[in-house]
C-alpha cells in the first residue's frame, strides 16, 4: 500500500508538470490545478513516508522502466521514507505558497509554463533520487533533478548575471553527478551489478572502498554545498525564484545528504573512523566559513543561500561524529550522531524554507532584494515578520525551538567523545564542537542583522515604506512551517521515536534510551548524563511571563506611545541616521577580515563622497581561479588539434584507424 | 591512570607543567618587551617548582639541588642579564608588531596537539602519571621555536631560545628524574654563557645595521650598492 | 530521575528561582559598595537597588513611535529567559528538577535567546545608538559563547555529564583535587562572565557616553517597568554567572539532601561565596580601565585560549591510558 501511494505521488506530481503545458493559454490554471495537484502529491508523499517510518519494514518492487536487462529497481526503506516525506512536507508549503506567489510572473518576460512543468518534474526527479535502488535508476533521477533544477536557475535569463549563475551551477552539478557515478563505478566493479542489495552485500578491499567514499563524497559534498566545492550556492539560490530557492536550499541539498548517508553507511557499511575525521574538518571548516561569508551579505537571497553552507555543514559534523564513533565500535553512540544529523535535516528544511518563502514575500511585495532598503517591515507585514522571527530564531538554534534541538544532540555526541580511545581523536572531537558553537553564535549574529535591518526601525526606501501584506496562500505556508518548527521543538523524543527505525535498518542498532523516560525527557544516553525536557520549556516560559504580567498588570499604567526616541537632542531621527546592515556586520569584518577578500575604498569627489565595499569569497581566488587556468590551458593545448586542414583531420582518422587495428589483434 | 589516584603532590605537577605551558602560549603572543622577560622568568620558576615537586614526590634529593639552581639562573640572573642588556639597548618601551597573532596561537595549539600525538606512543615510565608530562614540554619546546619563527625582535629570540631549554629541562626532570648532576650544571653554564655572548653580539649587530630586527641581517651580504 | 520529581523538590526549585531574583540586586549593591570603598567613597546603601527598581517599576513607561511589538516584548523576554536560566543553577541544594529539565548547554541557549531579543529591542527604536549597542553586544558575544562552551565542555566531559546536578555532585564527591583543566576553565569562565555581563574591562554599567555603551546603548530607550525589567535581568545575569562560577568549581558547602541544617549550612555557604566574588570583582573593575572595543576579540581570544588550554590538559593530563 505504501509503495502504491508513493507511486501516486510521484504520478500526481508529474501530472502538474504535464499540466502545466498548457499554462501559457490559461494562466490561471496554472496558479489553481497545477499546485492543487501538487499538494495532493506532496500529501501522500508525506503518507507513505511516515507509515514506512512508523511500520519500520521496507518496501521492493522492480519498475519495467530503463533498459531491458537492467530494469529499475525501488526500494522504500525507513530513510528513504524519512526524506520521502520531508520533500512532500516542503513540497505541500510550496504548493500553498505558490499562486500567490506565481502571479508576478504571469506578466513577465518568460513563459509561465515552462515554471510549472520544470517545478514538477524537479519534484518527481528528487523523489525517483530518494527511491531508487539501483545505481542507474538513481543517476537517472539524479540528472532528471538536475537538469530541471538548472532550468529553474536560468528561468529569468533575460540578465547576463542570471545565465553565468545558472551555467556555474550546471557545469557543478554535472562534476559532482560525474564523480558519484564514478563512485557507484567502482563499487558495480567489485559485484558486478548495479541493484543496491548486491552491491550492499559486495566486500570490497579497504583501498578501493576508501577511493569510492572520497569520490562520492566529493560529489555528493559539491551537490550539498560544502566549502570549498560551495561556489555554484550564494550564486544560484538568489537569481531562482523564491519557492524554487526554497526547494533548492530546502529539499535538493538533502537529496544530496541521502545520498551521502545512502553509499556511507548503507552501500560501503565497513565504515573507517578516518573518513569520519575527513568529514568532521571539512564540515566544521565549511560550518565556519559559510557563516562568516553570509555575514558579509547584504543581498537577502545570498545570504541565506551561504546559511545553507552553514547548516550542510552542521549536518555533516553530526554525520562525522557518527562516522568516528561506527569506525571505532562504539555503534549506539554513531546512532546518535546519526540520528542528530537527520533530525538537524529535516529542522533545516523547515525553518530554510520558511526563511525563503518570508524573503520571497518580501521581495514580491516590496520588490526589493537588498536589505539596505528595507526596514520597519513588521509594521507593514505583521504575519510574514512573525512567520521570520520564528524562522530566525529557529535558526539561530536558540530554545525552545527546533534548531535547538538538533544542536544539542549534536553537542551531546561530541561530548561523548571521552569513550574513546585514540587520544588525537578526543581532542579533535572537542574543537570540531568549539567550532560548531562559534558557528552558532555567529548565526544568530547575523539573523539579529537581518530581522532587525529589514523589519525594525524605519523603512529605508520608498517601496518599502508602501508594502502591503502579502496574500492567504502565503501566509499559510508560512504559518504551516512556523507551526512545525515550534512542534519539532517541543516534541522532539515523540520525533526520534519515529525515526529510530531508521538506524535499525542501516546499522542494526537503534537507540532505545532516548525515549525511555516517556514523552517529555529527551535522553540521548542516560537520565544521569543529560535529559531535555522541552515541553517543560515551553510551559516554563509561558508560566513565568504569565506570573510576570499578573504582578505587574495590577495598576493602570499604559504605555505612552507619542514620543520620540532619543537622539542627542539633534533633530528627528530619519531612517539614515540608522544602522545599516554593512556597519553592523564591521565587527566581524574587522576581527575575521583575513578570511575574507575584502576590497574597501573610498572616494571623494568635489562634494560627494563615495564607499564602496566588495567582499568576495577567498574560495575563488585559492580554489576555483587555478583550476579554471588549468583547464583553460589543457585546453588551448588540445585546441591545437583544429588547425583547420583537411588533410590533417585525415590523418587523424588514418592514425586512430591504425591503433585500432593493432589493439583488435 | 585516573587523577583521582595520584597524590596531591603529583596533581601539583600537573597543575604546575599545564602553567607552564599557558606562559609558553603568552610569550608567543606578548607584544611588550619587558613582559615577555617577566613571563620568562616565570616559566622558570615555574620549571623550579616542578623539579622541587618532582624531588619531594619521588624523594630523588639531588633534584632539589637542579630546581635551586635553575631558580637561581632561570627565574633571577638570565631575566636580570637581559633586563640589563634590554636597558643599556634603550628597548625598555619597545612593543613589537605582531603579525597575525590569532594564527601564530592556532599553530601553537596545532603544535601541542601534534606533540601529544607523537608521545603518546611512550611506555610507562618510573611514575605513572610523566608521560603526559613529555608530551606538555614537548610542546613547550616545539612553541619556543615557534616563538623564535615568528618574531623579529633579536632580544625575543633569545627569550624563545631559553624557553626551548626550559621545555628541554622539564622533559628530563619528568621522565627521567633529572640528568646527572654534571650534565645539568654543563648546560647551565652553556645557558648562561649564551647570554652573555648574545648581549655583547647585539650591540655588535645594532652598530652595523642599526636595529635588532632580525630580518635586516640579510643588509649584511656584500653588495656593492649597499651602505654598511 | 524519579527521586527529582517529587512535588517538596518543585516547590524547593520554585523558591529557590524567587530566591535567586531577589537576591540579585543586593549582589549588585554590594559589588557598588566595594567598588566605592575602594575609590574612599562611601557608596550607595544596599538597599538603594530595590529602591531604583521599585520607583522604576511606579514609573510611566514611554514608548517611541519607531518602535513595534517587539521593543514592548523584549522586556518580559529577557527576564523571563534570564530568570529560567538562573532556575536551572543549584544554588542551595544541588537536586533540583530543573536541573534535568535544562542541562547547562540549555542555559547557554536560554542567555543567547535572551540576548537575541535584546539586541533586536535596540535595532527597533530606529537610532545609531541601538543598532551601535546591539552590534557591539554581538560581537562580545559571538567571541564569548565558544569560549563559555568550551570551559563547560570541559567540566562536561571530566564530569561525564550536562547536568548541572550531576556537575556538582561529581567534584563533591572527588575530594580536593587539583586540577589543571579546572583551573583554566575557571579563569576562561571567569573572564567570560566579565565579558557577558557587562562588566570593566569590557563595557561599564554606569556610562551613557556613546563611545563606552554597549548594553547601556540598547536598553537606552526603555523606561518605566520595561527598563526596570531589563536592570533587572541583568542584575539576575550577574548572580547567575557568580553562582555557576562558585557552585561549578568550588561547591563544597552545598547541601545534597533537603534537611534543614544542610539547607542552612548552603545557604550562608553560598552567601560567603559570592561575597568574595563580589570582593574579587569590585577589586578588578576599580584597577582595570575599560578596553576599546576591538581590544575586546584579544581579551576573548585570551579566554577562548585558556578554555582551549582546559580542554587540551584534560585530554593531555588527565585521561591516561
Amino acid at each position: 500500500m505504501t509503495l502504491q501511494l508513493a507511486y501516486f505521488a510521484i504520478l500526481v506530481i508529474l501530472g502538474s508538470a504535464l499540466i502545466s503545458v498548457f499554462a501559457d493559454q490559461m494562466p490561471s490554471l496554472l496558479r489553481t490545478a497545477a499546485f492543487v495537484l501538487l499538494g495532493v502529491g506532496s500529501i501522500a508523499a508525506i503518507v507513505s513516508g511516515v507509515s514506512t517510518l512508523i511500520s519500520g519494514s521496507s518496501f521492493s518492487a522492480t519498475l519495467p522502466f530503463g533498459l531491458p536487462w537492467l530494469n529499475w529497481h525501488v526500494r522504500l526503506d525507513a530513510l528513504s521514507g524519512f526524506f520521502f516525506a520531508l520533500i512532500g512536507v516542503i513540497t505541500f508549503a510550496i504548493s500553498l505558497y505558490g499562486p500567490g506567489y506565481v502571479r508576478e510572473f504571469e506578466h513577465g518576460k518568460q513563459p509561465l509554463s515552462v515554471l510549472g512543468i520544470f517545478t514538477g518534474l524537479f519534484i518527481v526527479g528528487m523523489l525517483l533520487v530518494v527511491i531508487a535502488d539501483d545505481a542507474f535508476m538513481f543517476m537517472v533521477a539524479w540528472e532528471l533533478m538536475s537538469l530541471s533544477s538548472y532550468f529553474l536557475v536560468a528561468y529569468q535569463h533575460d540578465r547576463a548575471a542570471n545565465r553565468r549563475a545558472a551555467f556555474l551551477y550546471l557545469l557543478m552539478a554535472h562534476v559532482s553527478g560525474l564523480s558519484i557515478l564514478l563512485g557507484f563505478g567502482v563499487l558495480a566493479s567489485f559485484s558486478g551489478s548495479f541493484a543496491f542489495d548486491i552491491l550492499r552485500a559486495t566486500e570490497i578491499p579497504a583501498l578501493w572502498a576508501t577511493i569510492a567514499f572520497t569520490l562520492t563524497f566529493f560529489g555528493f559534498g559539491m551537490k550539498a554545498g560544502l566549502v570549498p566545492l560551495h561556489a555554484w550556492l550564494p550564486e544560484a539560490h538568489p537569481v531562482a525564484p523564491s519557492h524554487i530557492s526554497a526547494l533548492m536550499s530546502g529539499v535538493m541539498l538533502k537529496v544530496a545528504v541521502y545520498g551521502f548517508i545512502r553509499m556511507t553507511f548503507d552501500l560501503l557499511g565497513d565504515i573507517h573512523w578516518g573518513w569520519g575525521v575527513a568529514v568532521l574538518i571539512i564540515a566544521s571548516v565549511s560550518a565556519l566559513m559559510g557563516v562568516l561569508y553570509a555575514l558579509m551579505q547584504h543581498n537577502l537571497k545570498r545570504l541565506l543561500a551561504y546559511h545553507s553552507v552553514e547548516n550542510i555543514g552542521i549536518i555533516f559534523i553530526g554525520l562525522g561524529l557518527a562516522m568516528v564513533f561506527m569506525g571505532t565500535g562504539h555503534k549506539v553512540l554513531g546512532v546518535l550522531g546519526l540520528i542528530a544529523a537527520l533530525y538537524h535535516t529535516l529542522n533545516h528544511a523547515l525553518f530554510k524554507s520558511l526563511l525563503f518563502l518570508g524573503a520571497g514575500a518580501v521581495i514580491h511585495s516590496s520588490h526589493e532584494k537588498d536589505l539596505e532598503q528595507m526596514g520597519g517591515l513588521l509594521k507593514r507585514m505583521p504575519w510574514t515578520g512573525l512567520f521570520f522571527l520564528i524562522g530566525c530564531i529557529s535558526i539561530s538554534a536558540l530554545p525552545p525551538f527546533n534548531g535547538f534541538v538538533s544542536e544539542w544532540l549534536t553537542f551531546q555526541t561530541a561530548l561523548q567523545a571521552w569513550k574513546l580511545e585514540n587520544g588525537i581523536l578526543r581532542t579533535i572531537i572537542p574543537l570540531s564542537a568549539a567550532m560548531l558553537a562559534l558557528t552558532g553564535t555567529l548565526a544568530a549574529y547575523c539573523f539579529v542583522k537581518v530581522y532587525g535591518i529589514a523589519f525594525l526601525g524605519l523603512p529605508r526606501s520608498r517601496h518599502v515604506r508602501r508594502a502591503r501584506e502579502v496574500g492567504m496562500g502565503m501566509r499559510l505556508a508560512q504559518g504551516m512551517l512556523a507551526v512545525l518548527c515550534l512542534l519539532f521543538g517541543i516534541l522532539p523524543t515523540h520525533f526520534v521515536g519515529v525515526i529510530n527505525s531508521i538506524p535499525i535498518q542501516l546499522v542494526g542498532v537503534g537507540l532505545p534510551e532516548i525515549s525511555a523516560h516517556g514523552w517529555m525527557w529527551l535522553t540521548p544516553i542516560n537520565a544521569d548524563t543529560a535529559s531535555y525536557g522541552a515541553p517543560l520549556v515551553l510551559i516554563a516560559i509561558a508560566v513565568a511571563w504569565f506570573l510576570l504580567t499578573l504582578v505587574l498588570r495590577r495598576g493602570k499604567k499604559h504605555t505612552v506611545h507619542d514620543c520620540e526616541p532619543w537622539d542627542c537632542g539633534f533633530s528627528t531621527p530619519d531612517s539614515r541616521m540608522q544602522y545599516t546592515a554593512t556597519a553592523f556586520s564591521m565587527p566581524i569584518r574587522r576581527v575575521f577580515g583575513l578570511l575574507f577578500h575584502i576590497d574597501e575604498q573610498v572616494e571623494r569627489n568635489n562634494n560627494t563622497i563615495k564607499h564602496r565595499l566588495t567582499v568576495t569569497d577567498r574560495a575563488w581566488d585559492l580554489f576555483y581561479k587555478p583550476i579554471a587556468d588549468a583547464v583553460h590551458k589543457a585546453a588551448r593545448q588540445v585546441s591545437r588539434m583544429q588547425s583547420g586542414n583537411v588533410r590533417i583531420y585525415l590523418g587523424w582518422s588514418l592514425g586512430t584507424l591504425l591503433v585500432l587495428l593493432w589493439l583488435i589483434t | 591512570m585516573n587523577l583521582l589516584q595520584l597524590s596531591l603532590l603529583e596533581q601539583a605537577i600537573f597543575v604546575s607543567a599545564a602553567l607552564i605551558l599557558f606562559v609558553s602560549f603568552s610569550l608567543l603572543a606578548q607584544r611588550r618587551l619587558v613582559a615577555s622577560i617577566h613571563a620568562f622568568a616565570w616559566q622558570g620558576a615555574l620549571v623550579a617548582a616542578v623539579a622541587a615537586l618532582v624531588a619531594a614526590a619521588s624523594g630523588e634529593n639531588h633534584l632539589y639541588m637542579s630546581a635551586i639552581l635553575t631558580f637561581g639562573l632561570k627565574a633571577l640572573l638570565i631575566p636580570w642579564m637581559l633586563h640589563r642588556l634590554v636597558r643599556m639597548l634603550e628597548l625598555e618601551r619597545h612593543v613589537e608588531q605582531l603579525k597575525r597573532p590569532a594564527l601564530v596561537i592556532m599553530a601553537g595549539a596545532a603544535l601541542v596537539i601534534f606533540s601529544y600525538w607523537v608521545s603518546l606512543p611512550i611506555g610507562r615510565l618510573d611514575m605513572a602519571a610523566t608521560r603526559n608530562i613529555v608530551a606538555i614540554s614537548l610542546s613547550v619546546v616545539m612553541l619556543g621555536l615557534l616563538m623564535m619563527v615568528t618574531r623579529q625582535q633579536a632580544v625575543v629570540q633569545v627569550i624563545g631560545f631559553m624557553s626551548m631549554e626550559n621545555g628541554l629541562f622539564l622533559a628530563a626532570v619528568a621522565a627521567t628524574h633529572g640528568m646527572p648532576l654534571v650534565v645539568e650544571l654543563g648546560i647551565a653554564f652553556d645557558v648562561l654563557v649564551a647570554a652573555v655572548i648574545f648581549g655583547v653580539f647585539f650591540f655588535h649587530i645594532r652598530e652595523n645595521i642599526d636595529s635588532l630586527d632580525v630580518d635586516r641581517l640579510n643588509l649584511l651580504t656584500e653588495k656593492e650598492d649597499d651602505k654598511p | 530521575m524519579a527521586d527529582y520529581l517529587n512535588p517538596a523538590a518543585w516547590i524547593f526549585a520554585f523558591i529557590q528561582a524567587l530566591l535567586f531574583a531577589a537576591a540579585a540586586p543586593l549582589l549588585v549593591a554590594w559589588v557598588r559598595r566595594v567598588k566605592s570603598r575602594l575609590q574612599n567613597r562611601s557608596g550607595p546603601e544596599l538597599m538603594q537597588p530595590y529602591r531604583d527598581l521599585y520607583k522604576l517599576f511606579g514609573k510611566q513607561a514611554m514608548v517611541s513611535q519607531n518602535t513595534s511589538i517587539i521593543f514592548r516584548a523584549a522586556p518580559y523576554i529577557v527576564f523571563c529567559t534570564t530568570w529560567l536560566a538562573a532556575a536551572i543553577i543549584p544554588l542551595v541544594v544541588t537536586q533540583l528538577p530543573t536541573a534535568a529539565i535544562a542541562d547547562v548547554i540549555v542555559l547557554v541557549g536560554f542567555l543567547a535567546l535572551g540576548r537575541f531579543f535584546l539586541a533586536l529591542a535596540g535595532m527597533d527604536v530606529g537610532t545609531a545608538f541601538g543598532g551601535m549597542g546591539s552590534s557591539r553586544e554581538m560581537l562580545i558575544s559571538a567571541l564569548a559563547e565558544p569560549a563559555m562552551l568550551l570551559a563547560v565542555f570541559t567540566v562536561a566531559m571530566t564530569a561525564h555529564s550536562t547536568n548541572l546536578s550531576s556537575v556538582i555532585e561529581h567534584v563533591l564527591n572527588s575530594g580536593i583535587i587539583l586540577r589543571p583543566s579546572y583551573l583554566f576553565a575557571l579563569f576562561a569562565l571567569m573572564l567570560v562572565a566579565v565579558a557577558e555581563t557587562g562588566r570593566i574591562p569590557i563595557d561599564n554599567p554606569a556610562t551613557h557616553l556613546e563611545l563606552t555603551m554597549v548594553h547601556e546603548a540598547m536598553i537606552l530607550e526603555y523606561s518605566g517597568r520595561h527598563l526596570a525589567l531589563m536592570e533587572w535581568a541583568a542584575h539576575i545575569k550577574l548572580m547567575l554567572y557568580g553562582v555557576l562560577i562558585a557552585n561549578v568549581f568550588f561547591p563544597w558547602g552545598i547541601a545534597t539532601n533537603f534537611s534543614t541544617s544542610a539547607v542552612a549550612i548552603g545557604l550562608l555557604a553560598i552567601t560567603l561565596k559570592l561575597i568574595l566574588l563580589a570582593i574579587i570583582l569590585a577589586i578588578s573593575e576599580t584597577v582595570l580601565a575599560k578596553m576599546r572595543l576591538f581590544r575586546a576579540p584579544q581579551y576573548l581570544n585570551l579566554a577562548l585560549l585558556l578554555a582551549l588550554l582546559g580542554m587540551l590538559s584534560h585530554v593531555i593530563l588527565e585521561v591516561g591510558t
